[in-house]
């Protein structure tokens, strides 16, 4: 009998349409699939009833011929996107019990169109790190080992690591995640999964819980690019609750996955070939570069020559734009209250006791440089900034249809490793923030192992609106590398099996 | 950044900080902020800001209520309600 959590999302859709599984069996798999690694701390929030009771409703809809796009699949949801009557917490303490009365746009979207739920994945507090240890729930594991014998626990990358760390293990067969500097990208490249973010604007942000929200934009996770098209499909388009949401026709993101790529010309940006790269990560670009060319691409040298500046631009407008979001929780409409003398007491008591350290310090950054006296200088200066880096990417689609780039400066880490400079920390995601900033479609896709048996991703950067192309050479690369992306736990088994 | 600046901010931002946060936040922030200072190299003399990366005029819907009446809702999550009302420690003498 096969292993339906091995399965791919769309061969789960066509055995559903055939009769061949039952979408009870399919969800059932999965919830045992998730009793079986709760060591990974990949949830928050299990909803299992609700998931079998929506996995019979589907059962129902294929028996009546009615089913619909995602109909009995069981999906993982990043506890950042708000669900009716399900705690949504943004792995805070100030959320803990926060159990909201609306769905958010993208979820609505999701369950409209069958999804089945499991529940919600755990995160770096408030999508505030790189390795998921910011979470007041926990750190979530990698379900990876390294091949040296040492045992560390990894980290799964972050912000949406209980995503990626939940479809890697086979415990849902895709989920949504949120991507703010590189929170799909680099948790999918050290997980070995397929990550993409979209356009700024394709999906609405009604209903997510707000950090940086001229950044924000949420995305999908899956064990192949076709899968993340299916869900990706399901969770686009405009929505009048979110202002930035565009009004633009969805196309077809699986439609034209497959094929030659011929004609198309694939940019190299010379900056992001950054010092102390490790050598595997640089062969394995070299490689990704091959491998296009030998499905008929053309190779072309760019330069992004305000890449260095991504960084720094990043960490004041996310802190900006994360003070002034994050100044809601206050104890009085809704979260955690601890009580205070006065009012400002209670404020200042409440936000002390309800946030960690990491959000802490990013309240701070932001409110600094958004101070009197010091908001020309820095946040002004980084808005400016930003239209540089934004210019940069357009001059060099001049030139090429799609960038490649690594996706992160290295593997996966060992839980603690980075955690004593904030600054190492954030320069993990170096290659993820420019297209972030430029607002640009991005996806990281499995392309190797390094040494230590651990997943490496490449990116694909493309221009505004054009998905399909980068799902396109990302399914291109996903061919070429010919990798499961079941992980590999230290005995040399594939977790999975 | 001085211990000062640090606890101007955490006023601002209303976060209470105990001795030993100011402390490690004096050396963290500095450290940040000195990493941020390098984008004042960058002559930026000639470039407008950018705001937003979608060139979306706001929308304008039609003026008519199309949600509300939610109190119940409204209420359900705050820490403290009395006849319809948020709850808070007395702000007016």
């Amino acid at each position: 009998m096969t292993d339906l959590t091995k399965l791919t999302l769309s061969s789960a859709l066509k055995k559903l349409k055939s009769k061949e599984i039952k979408a009870s069996e399919l969800t059932d798999a999965h919830l045992a699939k998730i009793e079986s690694n709760k060591d990974l701390n990949a949830f928050i929030t299990e909803t299992h009833d609700l998931a079998r009771q929506q996995a019979k409703q589907a059962d129902d809809r294929y028996a009546k011929g009615e089913a619909k796009a995602l109909d009995g699949i069981p999906l993982g949801i990043k506890d950042l996107f708000c669900t009716k009557d399900i705690r949504t917490t943004a792995a805070s303490k100030i959320l803990e019990n926060f159990i909201p009365p609306y769905e958010s746009t993208v979820t609505q979207k999701l369950l409209d169109d069958g999804a089945v739920f499991t529940g919600k994945l755990n995160l770096d507090e408030f999508a505030m790190g790189s390795s998921n240890t910011t979470s007041y729930f926990g750190n979530v594991i990698n379900p990876w080992k390294r091949n040296t014998g040492d045992n560390a626990q990894l980290v799964p990358g972050g912000s949406s690591g209980g995503s990626a760390a939940a479809v890697a293990s086979g415990m849902v067969m895709a989920a949504t995640g949120t991507d703010t500097g590189g929170s799909i990208r680099q948790p999918a490249s050290f997980c070995g999964i397929v990550g993409i973010k979209p356009t700024y604007g394709r999906c609405s942000r009604f209903g997510i819980v707000a950090f940086s929200s001229s950044l924000d934009q949420a995305g999908a996770f899956a064990r192949t690019t076709e899968d993340a098209a299916l869900l990706l499909q399901s969770m686009s388009g405009f929505d009048p609750k979110d202002s930035t949401s565009v009004d633009k026709a969805v196309p077809d993101f699986s439609k034209n996955l497959t094929g030659s790529l011929k004609g198309l010309k694939v940019g190299i940006p010379k900056e992001y070939r950054v010092e102390g790269m490790p050598l595997e990560i640089e062969n394995l670009w070299e490689k990704g570069k091959e491998w296009l060319e030998e499905e008929g691409a053309e190779v072309v040298d760019v330069s992004l020559p305000h890449t260095k500046y991504a960084l720094p631009t990043y960490y004041i407008i996310a802190p900006a734009e994360a003070s002034s979001n994050l100044a809601r929780y206050d104890g009085v409409r809704y979260g955690l209250r601890a009580p205070g003398q006065d009012i400002t007491e209670t404020y200042e008591k409440t936000r002390a006791e309800g946030f960690g350290d990491e959000v802490m310090r990013r309240i701070m950054i932001g409110t600094y440089v958004l101070s009197a006296g010091y908001y020309d200088a820095y946040y002004i200066q980084a808005q400016k900034v930003r239209r540089l880096i934004r210019d940069d990417f357009m001059n060099a689609y001049k030139k090429c249809d799609v960038l490649l780039t690594p996706t992160a400066p290295s593997a996966a880490f060992a839980i603690g490793e980075n955690e004593d400079d904030p600054i190492k920390m954030y320069l993990n995601d170096v290659f993820t923030v420019p297209a972030s900033l430029a607002g640009l479609p991005g996806m990281s896709v499995p392309a190797g192992l390094d040494t230590k048996g651990l997943p490496l991703g490449l990116q694909i950067i493309g221009k505004p609106w054009d998905e399909e192309t980068v799902l396109k050479v990302g399914n291109s690369i996903e061919r070429a590398a010919g990798l499961s992306t079941m992980p590999v736990t230290m005995d040399g088994k594939r977790s999975a099996a | 950044m001085d211990r000062k600046t640090v606890k101007k901010v955490a006023r601002l931002a209303r976060l209470e900080l105990n001795d030993s946060q100011e402390e490690r936040l004096v050396e963290q922030l500095g450290n940040i902020m000195g990493f941020i200072e390098t984008l004042s190299e960058v002559d930026t003399s000639s470039v407008e800001p950018l705001a937003s990366v979608v060139d979306n005029e706001l929308r304008l819907r039609d003026d008519k209520v199309n949600d509300g009446d939610q109190q119940e809702a409204v209420l359900k999550n705050a820490p403290e309600t009395a006849e319809g009302y948020f709850v808070i420690s007395k702000v007016v003498e």
